[in-house]
């Protein structure tokens, strides 16, 4: 018999659309240091992912926009989502920035742009299309990690 | 500034990757090689009538919209059971049943067959119908 845990424990809720403004900004940031191959984008985009993957992503400068300026100004009925999955992608984001951050400082120009190419790739499709990063991979890693 | 083209060719691949998933994802397909899951398999006894398995995880967002979906839905069916499991505790079968991603929602008959499968969030229409579908 296959031991089944039924329940996914929830954790914290937040309002899922400041995750999803926030993934907006970062798409143009990241842009921006696609075309000029500006270093110093990423880093601060990296100590933003920072703290959306160690403390929390409704705790970051974008979530600080979102709360103050965009919030207010938005009536509809928030809907609610579990701070994880937002969480994962902000690691998985520090993960690419980092990559980048090292390929640029050994002078691996091509590692610095394909790094902030994926990042700017997942940040445009969750701003756009509301993908979920943690759904589409984090199984694939889990089952990877102990064939 | 130095070229916009690789912002482009991002943007371009992204969106249409983005367009595929939204179509693809949720979508009930129907299955006819009906493999066979038992109550022991899952932990949880299966509904008289149908059973709706969820697989989630943890840093999924849509699982918890189609928990409240799928129980929402059931809430009036005393012969259709709601059962979730979190897929990373349970990764043997995950493999069996080729889990790739969260959530993932097998409609199984009485028996135990598996007769159909969404991927990503279900429509509630979708499910009414499927459910409806299970004789």
């Amino acid at each position: 018999m296959t031991q089944v845990s039924n329940s996914v424990k929830v954790s914290t809720l937040i309002d899922a659309r400041g995750p999803r403004f926030g993934a907006a900004i970062t798409t143009v940031v990241l842009a921006a240091a696609l075309a000029t191959n500006n270093v110093w984008f990423i880093v601060a985009q990296a100590i933003v992912f920072a703290v959306g993957a160690f403390k929390g992503p409704q705790f970051t400068p974008y979530a600080f926009i979102y709360k103050t300026l965009v919030k207010p100004r938005l009536k509809n009925e928030f809907e609610k989502e579990d701070v994880r999955p937002p969480q994962f992608a902000q690691s998985v984001g520090l993960l690419f920035a980092l990559v980048a951050i090292a390929g640029a400082t050994s002078g691996l120009n091509l590692l610095f742009s394909i790094a902030v190419a994926g990042a700017l790739g997942a940040a445009f499709l969750n701003a756009a299309f509301k993908f979920c990063l943690g759904c589409e991979i984090y199984l694939l890693l889990l089952r990877a990690r102990s064939k | 500034m130095e070229s916009l083209l690789p912002i482009v060719i991002v943007l371009a691949l992204a969106s249409a990757y983005g367009l595929w998933h939204k179509r693809t994802r949720g979508k009930i397909v129907v299955k006819s090689d009906k493999g066979l899951i038992t109550a022991g398999m899952i932990g949880s006894e299966l509904g008289s009538r149908a059973t709706l398995l969820q697989f989630s995880s943890a840093f999924c967002g849509p699982c918890r919209s189609t928990r409240l979906l799928i129980e929402d839905v059931t809430a009036d069916m005393v012969d259709v059971a709601h059962v979730e499991v979190d897929a990373e505790a349970n990764l043997e079968l995950v493999r069996t049943l080729d889990i790739r991603s969260t959530p993932t929602t097998l409609f199984l008959d009485s028996a135990g067959h598996e007769v159909g499968r969404a991927v990503g969030a279900p429509k509630r229409d979708q499910v009414v119908k499927a459910i409806a579908a299970i004789a």
